[in-house]
């Protein structure tokens, strides 16, 4: 933008004679080949900022043929290059001129480094539009055509991202290429190049004629979808999805399903796992009646896979399969085909399985009601709890409120206390980790005197935790945890307890009472922090360990905008005061800063 | 020997010998890997010292009817370092194991090399002009008064003479805990395999953070360790199949369309043990030390210590050819026990249109072998005993010592001198191997 060239104009040197205000564009230009890596992708970010200097008449006469020939730089220069291009119609003289920009796209399209090429193409893509519908033909349509035809795979898998931008734009002789360009690259000797075009497939029939769809489109992803290579065959699955959207109901059966029915039943299982990954989109784009019919059993089929990668895909999709189900006969298919499958899985053999099951099963309780759920779902619930993964209990108890919604948590709580607190004592502190985050929600589905009665204590002994992670996670707990309950059940219960610590022979809780302190203080109001909190702090600043005193400082410095500004002078003061003459340098240092931060200087 | 310089047989002429002539030679200049590309245009070759070295074939001399072109020297580059592995206190040597060419994707040429431990990618390109022109400095590097800038000047590019860069593009690093001793490209383009004595792992080439295992035979008690993983390599044509051998002889093939991990094999090729030869040596002898698919995928080829076998993948039970290679060794296993030849792992290769084999032997002999059952021949890679255009002489080795020209005795043989590496143009009559650190490359005679 102006704008931008302004600014580096205006902090350039100051110069006698010359023309100061070349100085700095004359920098970034010579910066284009500098040996340093990251002072050339400097200048190439900011290329806007060269090209408004030259002006577009130089922009496209030398600037843009050095671009051409700058392929041979590192992969983050070119991607930056590819990227810049991308805009630069204005800084060329406007849509009049944008074909001089494909040069330079052209040869960054050919690299072998798939993230410039595809950068490339994007910017190609996002460029074909400011062509005028004549300078697509001349210029734009026969850069796609020499790149289709490329000696090497690399330029033909870039063309492939180009043909759906061009195709609505161009005459109709023009199209018939295209589309025989596309037919070509769907049957390249080369896999990479039959993989961009698999993955084109759907952008593709997008922009065609729904004839030409039924009579070119449907025999090159049957082509494809049969391909030798299951690294072909799997894109297809997912250009299923568009072709089948873009077809009429009636012609589904005869043109989709078969091949779809084939690659659910795939020969390679990363086939297999694409169909059930890609399961909700095939269901919403084939509709109700064909899945009904065809899609139930295949389902079925996934969910019951020998490899158990493609189990997990299908489990994941079990709630929003369920969900899509037609509701007329959604509780019979799930009652008498999913769920015999899905209780299977709670036993599976491997554990990604089940926790990917876990993460989602809680979901069925809304779509079965509280009957079901309460007769078939419950027990499989109890069963994941005494799962011996963690993952699987965690997940469980992740996405408790879907289930507290229908049914109440209470039928789980008998099950779900042992599964907590095996979690919380769980010897992997990440596990450790995970079930703290959850103690808020728990606390809250569960109300306040289960809490007491059953978690307080678990909540409590995390503060004691031998690892940092564990007593900051805890820390933070207790904080949502009074934000949940109010300030005068925190007097009552952990208020007390937190503040005991600040006796134990161990510093690190006694520094934990103090971390609590900042914590808790804000949430539990000023009343409870002057009469209760403060005390404790104050006679801790007499703590024999220097880490403990100093961080009395920070949490005085902490706790100070909750007091009152007399409490401030006169308790808070002097305790500063002396920990300011200190021995500690640390000390003297943080009771220095709380002093000027707080203004009691 | 009979059959031997008859007019089926093809004759082989010596044509080039790389490395210095001398015998004074450095552990670090010991050729490990002879690999050609997927067109034969280029050569590589990598040392015990981490350098790989490219020969180009000269363009021109193709058109003349008696001779094909010359290998050059087109590129030489250092591929690994040595390293010192902290945690485990152990040295990794810089020796390259392993170089396989990718299938050529645009001008320039890639390749993958592997140390034990480490892959890398390199990327081979030409440069043939640089930019010219700044703004603030003369080309000279001089800089320039910044006031006398009046007008900005754009770089230009200008020819220059021809130059060949060889750039690291990715490290495959901290995959393997045990040594890696092969990698191979899939035909699909996008991924590879690399296998260690217990493990083969499964890479994109485009990401170096993440591999698959597809292959663990390691026992969970490392006592109960009755076999390795030897070699390895994915079938040319389909991508879902590969095989590996083991120390105990077998070749396990895998489909990775049955499952994520391969540990369950969909063949087992296994030649079933004669009793009666059974020795202290019969598992040594019998480990794989090369595979090799056909480069129509209908057969593959396996090497051990004696012999070359010929499998049909149709056929697990037993091969469809079997080439005795030096089978006047196994006699003198003992004494080759004793000096550690016996481990040695020779590779062997197909010829371009399958219908030939060829692989390493001791003494610097090679041995050649038609697909019709012939018995073979020996020859000598040896620039004294060879001149140029000049058909090679086939030897014979006999037991006791020597009687005619043509023959030599066991016991004269140098188990110094051996060809381990060997690679066949994939189009063309032209087989390269290392001795030591020379590299040998013959042509086929023309008639």
């Amino acid at each position: 933008s102006a704008g931008s060239c302004h600014s580096v104009s205006s902090s350039g040197m100051a110069g006698a004679d010359g023309d100061d205000s070349l100085y700095p564009i004359a920098v970034l230009i010579d910066e284009l080949r500098n040996e340093d890596v990251q002072l050339r992708l400097n200048s190439i970010k900011k290329l806007s900022t060269i090209a408004l200097a030259l002006g577009v008449e130089r922009t496209r006469t030398e600037l843009l043929p050095f671009l051409t020939d700058t392929i041979y730089d590192e992969d983050e220069v070119l991607l930056a290059l590819a990227e810049q291009l991308g805009n630069f119609t204005m800084l060329v003289g406007g849509p009049e001129y944008v074909h001089c920009l494909l040069p330079p796209l052209e040869s960054l399209a050919t690299v072998e480094e798939t993230v410039v090429r595809d950068k490339a193409v994007e910017s190609l893509r996002k460029i074909s539009h400011e062509h005028s519908p004549v300078d697509l033909e001349v210029h734009f349509e026969p850069l796609v055509k020499r790149l289709a035809s490329g000696d090497w795979f690399t330029s033909r898998t870039s063309a492939c991202g180009l043909f759906s931008v061009c195709y609505p734009r161009v005459s109709s002789t023009v199209k018939a290429e295209i589309r025989q360009h596309f037919r070509n690259l769907c049957s390249d000797d080369t896999p990479m190049v039959r993989r961009a075009a698999a993955s084109k497939l759907g952008e593709f029939a997008k922009v065609l004629e729904l004839e030409y769809v039924k009579s070119d489109i449907i025999s090159l992803f049957t082509a494809l979808a049969s391909d030798e290579q299951d690294s072909v065959r799997l894109l297809a699955v997912e250009a299923c999805v568009s072709i089948a959207t873009l077809l009429p109901q009636e012609d589904l059966e005869t043109l989709v399903m078969p091949t779809l029915r084939q690659a659910a039943e795939d020969k390679s299982w990363r086939v297999r796992y694409m169909v059930a990954d890609k399961f909700s989109e095939l269901q919403k784009a084939v509709g109700p009646e064909i899945t009904k019919n065809d899609l139930v059993p295949a389902f079925q089929n996934l969910l019951k896979d020998c490899e158990a990668e493609v189990r997990a895909a299908a489990a994941n999709k079990v709630k929003e399969f369920c969900e899509n189900l037609p509701e007329d006969s959604r509780e019979t298919i799930i009652m008498t085909h999913i769920l015999p499958c899905v209780k299977e899985l709670v036993s599976d053999t491997n554990q990604h399985v089940k926790s990917a099951l876990a993460s989602v099963i809680m979901g069925l309780s809304t779509i079965l009601g509280k009957d079901n759920t309460i007769e078939h779902l419950l027990p499989l619930f109890l069963a994941q709890l005494k799962d011996e993964c963690p993952e699987v209990r965690l997940n469980i108890i992740s996405n408790l409120d879907c289930v507290n919604e229908v049914i109440g948590i209470r039928q789980l709580s008998q099950s779900l206390l042992p599964a907590i607190v095996e979690l919380a004592e769980d010897a992997k502190w990440r596990v450790r980790l995970a079930i703290i985050e959850y103690m808020p929600l728990l606390a809250g589905q569960l109300g306040v005197e289960f809490f007491d009665e059953k978690l307080n204590s678990l909540c409590m002994a995390w503060l004691v935790d031998h690892v940092y992670a564990i007593r900051e996670a805890a820390t933070c707990n207790l904080t949502k945890l009074v934000e949940k309950f109010g300030a005068e059940w925190a007097q009552n219960t952990i208020v007390p307890k937190v503040l005991g610590m600040a006796n134990d022979p161990n510093y690190l809780h006694r520094m934990t009472t103090l971390f609590c302190i900042n914590a808790l203080s804000e949430a539990c109001g000023q009343e409870i922090t002057t009469k209760h909190m403060l005390p404790v702090v104050l006679k801790m600043s007499n703590d024999q360990v220097a880490n403990v005193r100093f961080n009395v400082a920070k949490s005085l410095q902490k706790i100070g905008p909750v007091l009152d500004s007399n409490c401030l002078q006169t308790e808070v003061k002097p305790v500063l005061e002396k920990l300011a003459a200190d021995q500690d340098i640390d000390v003297k240092y943080f009771a220095q800063e709380a002093i000027s931060v707080l203004a009691l200087a | 020997m009979e059959g031997d310089g008859g007019s089926e047989i093809k004759q082989w002429c010596l044509s080039q010998v790389k490395g210095a002539i001398d015998d004074d030679v450095t552990e670090a200049d010991i050729i490990s890997a002879v690999e050609f590309n997927h067109s034969g245009e280029l050569l590589a070759t990598g040392d015990r010292g981490g350098r790989i070295v490219i020969f180009q074939q000269e363009q021109e001399s193709k058109t003349l009817a008696h001779s094909r072109g010359e290998y050059n020297v087109y590129s030489t580059f250092q591929s690994h370092e040595p390293e010192f592995d902290y945690l485990k206190s152990l040295e990794i040597e810089e020796k390259i194991n392993k170089i396989r060419w990718l299938p050529q994707k645009n001008a320039a040429h890639f390749l993958l090399s592997t140390n034990d431990k480490t892959i890398k990618l390199w990327k081979i390109s030409e440069r043939d002009k640089r930019p010219e022109g700044y703004n603030l400095k003369e080309e000279d590097g001089r800089y320039k008064d910044p006031t006398s800038v009046t007008t900005l000047r754009v770089p230009v590019f200008q020819p220059m003479d021809l130059m060949v860069e060889a750039s690291p593009r990715r490290v495959y690093a901290n995959a393997h805990t045990y040594h890696i001793n092969s990698i191979s490209v899939n035909s699909d383009n996008e991924t590879y395999l690399s296998a260690d004595d217990l493990r083969i792992n499964l890479w994109h080439l485009d990401f170096t953070d993440r591999s698959f295992n597809i292959v663990d035979i390691k026992p969970t008690n490392m006592e109960e360790l009755t076999e390795v993983i030897t070699a390895s390599e994915f079938h040319p044509l389909q991508c879902n199949t590969f095989v590996y051998g083991s120390s105990k002889g077998s070749v396990r093939l895998c489909d990775m369309r049955a499952a994520a991990l391969c540990d369950q094999h969909s063949k087992l090729f296994e030649e079933p043990e004669d009793p009666s030869a059974r020795s202290f040596f019969s598992e040594i002898i019998s480990s794989v030390s090369d595979v090799k698919f056909s480069h129509s995928g209908r057969y593959m080829m396996t090497r051990d210590y004696l012999t070359i076998k010929i499998w049909d993948l149709n056929m697990e039970s037993q091969p469809v050819e079997t080439y005795q290679v030096h089978e006047y060794l196994r006699s003198k296993l003992c004494s080759l026990y004793e000096n550690d030849c016996i481990f040695d792992k020779f590779e062997c290769c197909w010829s371009h249109d399958d219908s030939e084999v060829m692989t390493g032997s001791y003494n610097n002999f090679f041995r050649m072998f038609g697909r019709d059952g012939q018995a073979g021949v020996t020859l000598e890679a040896s620039w004294e005993s060879s001149s140029p255009r000049c058909p090679l002489r086939p030897w014979r080795v006999c037991a006791g010592s020597r009687r005619k020209e043509d023959e030599i005795g066991v016991d004269c043989l140098d188990f110094s001198r051996k060809i381990l590496h060997t690679s066949w143009h994939p189009q063309d009559g032209i087989i390269a191997m290392a001795t030591v650190n020379n590299l040998y490359i013959f042509q086929e005679k023309l008639n």
